[in-house]
């Protein structure tokens, strides 16, 4: 059994698809890169799989369960197009609120020691509105990191990270995949993403074109897949 | 097949409405405090009794919606308020004709009508957000939250109102119970059928529109598929 | 049950937090609600006895109307950075995140009319502290009608293009009840009336509304939340 498993997925914004007939799977301890142009589906599917969205037709689980379960909740981890941190609070209290929604017991400690990690110990007590763009996905990085989740499910996170936040970020997601989870991230063709992915699925217009594992070739030439199917 | 049987059920609804209004603007007698204009009264009460039991149709649908998913009770619940919302229109019309002619003067915030008045703003805003939201299932989900609780208002609408009009004018209604002779209490029933199957019709017609617009739409959406 | 009670504090504790340091639908919302008292005291120039009779309707429409803005806020403040994701995607009933945001409104709502009820003494020179304890009473549940339909309604209206027109034009024709409840019972406590008799019927349904409202919101706020 998938850690993330999507079966027949449908989703209509009125009259249009963007999501066609979309099957797939990641297993746990890889990380499967979800490839598309802009408007090819990334973030609706993204959406679905992390309970945000319903799809029209088909079905998702992540880790056995219903996406909108609060169990499965609590082990899901999710970056998205936003930062989701609230500005007019300072960076720790915007982890301890996110730990104690996630049911942690250990709110301040479990804050704190990311607030570390990310190297934003300094700046714990100003407020978000401050930060650097840089500091801010660092934070929003220690978010959805923080409370240990077995799926993680990213929208194109390593689009605009300064240097710091893209080692960061990549030196989590492969201990989280050593540690036995499953990560989902969708990127345009950007190598720091590819690097870090075992499997590869490309999405066209709403349609699965591609699945399969991540080569060495698109490694050396991102490009390459998308002009397999006529993406150019 | 179904043509056919709206049809056959206006047609019954014409027929009865027709042989109503012949009792009740020739045969029956001038009632003694009113005089004629009183006889409004057989279509301004039916009227309430059928936008009532039209909203309260609309609240079922959307539980069943709710708890479902399935379009249709969101198509049955559109159509039984906007049907609802036109019989309590009628229902406040007829009231200000008889007010008029009764107390001088339309409105008087007599405590049915204004209970009324404000139980169509509260459907009108249903219909208001219905239109503010695009995507169908966004919109049947919404639209049945409101549903519900607007009707689970109505009763506490009407209680109010009423006590708040009884804390201002202690005088009993002008017309009740004791007032009317069996005749019109028969009547008023009498009217209430073919009001109940015009409701019936145009109930049928709006969600048969409702769902041929959803059908375009899944249409439409499969050919953009291919 | 304790981690329902947690995560709902804790979604109360950060909105209030939030808007304590911007302070912008607060202000906005006290000023609109003076402005309102102001206004009404240039239109319809009453004397002091007039005022008294009149108060319940007139503060009752100052804290529906300021009340809007605060009301509005609550879930529009979750689009920016995309915060109602993240808080949708947490594990959090949608009745905790429901009753946190409650929470919150009912504090701010609060606040505004008690800066409201002195300026309006001041301005209308009125003595409204007679019956002090009951009109508190009448205040408190008045505004927890008015917070936990509101708060439900934002909900409703966060993605819609009109919403600050949407959520009052809902929210007012639903309210009916309790304001007329709150306002039948605010103007002779102003006058100094003591709370029986037939004032204990409009007391009671205006806590029957709290009680059915409170109940159905809850009830009916996942279904909001998931789109």
């Amino acid at each position: 059994m998938n850690a993330v498993e999507a079966a027949g997925v449908w989703k209509f914004y009125g009259d249009f698809p963007a999501l066609r007939e979309v099957s797939f799977g990641a297993a746990a301890g890889g990380c499967l890169a979800l490839l598309g142009r802009n408007g090819a589906g990334k973030t609706t599917l993204l959406r679905i799989l992390a309970g945000l969205a319903r799809a029209g037709r088909g079905q998702v689980r992540l880790l056995g369960g219903d996406p909108r379960d609060r169990e499965t909740r609590a082990r899901v981890g999710v970056l998205g197009h936003g930062i989701s941190l609230y500005d007019e609070l300072s960076a720790r209290e915007n982890l301890e609120l996110f730990a104690r929604l996630y049911g942690l017991n250990d709110a301040p400690r479990r804050a704190a020691a990311w607030l570390e990690r990310t190297g934003l110990e300094r700046v714990a007590d100003a407020r978000v509105r401050e930060f650097s763009r840089g500091m801010r996905q660092r934070l929003a990085v220690a978010r959805a990191f923080l409370h240990e989740p077995r799926v993680l499910l990213l929208d194109e996170p390593f689009t605009s990270l300064d240097d710091r936040a893209v080692e960061l970020l990549q030196g989590l997601l492969a201990e989280a995949v050593a540690a036995g989870g499953a990560v989902v991230l969708s990127t345009h063709q950007l190598r720091e993403a590819l690097e870090l992915a075992t499997h590869v699925v490309l999405l066209v217009r709403g349609r699965l074109a591609h699945t399969g594992e991540r080569t060495a070739a698109m490694l050396e030439d991102p490009g390459w897949l998308y002009r397999q199917y006529g993406e150019g | 097949m179904r043509e056919r049987i709206l049809i056959l059920l206006a047609g019954i609804a014409a027929g009865l409405l027709a042989h109503n209004l012949f009792i009740i603007l020739l045969q029956l007698p001038d009632e003694r405090l009113q005089g004629a204009v009183f006889r409004v009264i057989f279509f301004h009460v039916p009227d309430a009794w059928t936008a009532f039991l039209l909203f309260f149709a609309a609240m079922v649908a959307s539980i069943l919606y709710l708890a479902t998913g399935n379009l249709r009770y969101d198509a049955f619940a559109v159509a039984s308020t906007e049907v609802g919302l036109a019989f309590a229109l009628a229902n406040l019309v007829t009231g200000m004709i008889w007010g008029a002619n009764i107390w001088g003067t339309p409105w008087t915030w007599d405590a049915r009508l204004t209970s009324m008045l404000i139980g169509c703003l509260l459907y009108a805003g249903y219909l208001m957000l219905r239109h503010a939201v695009e995507d169908p299932t966004e919109r049947a989900k919404n639209a049945a939250v409101l549903s519900i609780i607007a009707f689970a208002d109505v009763p506490i609408i009407f209680f109010s109102i009423r006590w708040w009009r009884r804390m201002l004018h202690p005088e009993p209604v002008v017309w009740g119970g004791g007032f009317m002779s069996p005749d019109y209490w028969r009547m008023l029933f009498l009217n209430w059928a073919p009001l109940l199957l015009l409701a019936a019709v145009l109930l049928a017609i709006r969600m048969r529109q409702e769902e041929q617009q959803r059908e375009l739409e899944a249409l439409r959406r499969r050919a953009h598929a291919l | 049950m304790m981690r329902f009670l947690r995560q709902s504090l804790a979604v109360a504790a950060k909105d209030l937090r939030a808007e304590l340091r911007t302070k912008e639908a607060l202000n906005s919302s006290v000023a609109f609600a003076l402005v309102i008292l102001l206004l009404f005291s240039f239109a319809f120039e009453p004397t002091e006895d007039q005022t008294r009779q009149i108060a319940g309707g007139l503060l009752w429409l100052a804290f529906a109307f300021a009340g809007a803005l605060i009301l509005n806020r609550s879930f529009a403040r979750e689009l920016a950075n995309d915060c109602l994701d993240a808080l949708v995607a947490a594990p959090l009933s949608g009745a905790a995140l429901f009753l946190g945001k409650a929470l919150a409104n009912f504090v701010l709502l609060l606040a505004v009319e008690l800066i409201a009820l002195p300026v309006f003494g001041v301005f209308y020179g009125v003595n409204w502290t007679r019956q002090l304890g009951p009109l508190m009473l009448v205040v408190v549940l008045g505004t927890w009608g008015m917070t936990v339909v509101g708060t439900l309604f934002s909900a409703l209206t966060v993605n819609l293009r009109m919403r600050e027109l949407m959520l009052p034009m809902l929210v007012y024709p639903v309210m009916v009840p309790a304001l007329l409840a709150a306002i039948q019972l605010t103007s002779p406590l102003v006058m100094g009336q003591p709370l029986d008799g037939e004032l204990m019927v409009w007391l009671r349904l205006l806590a029957a509304f709290d009680i059915i409202f409170t109940a159905l919101t809850l009830a009916l706020v996942e279904t909001v939340l998931v789109r």
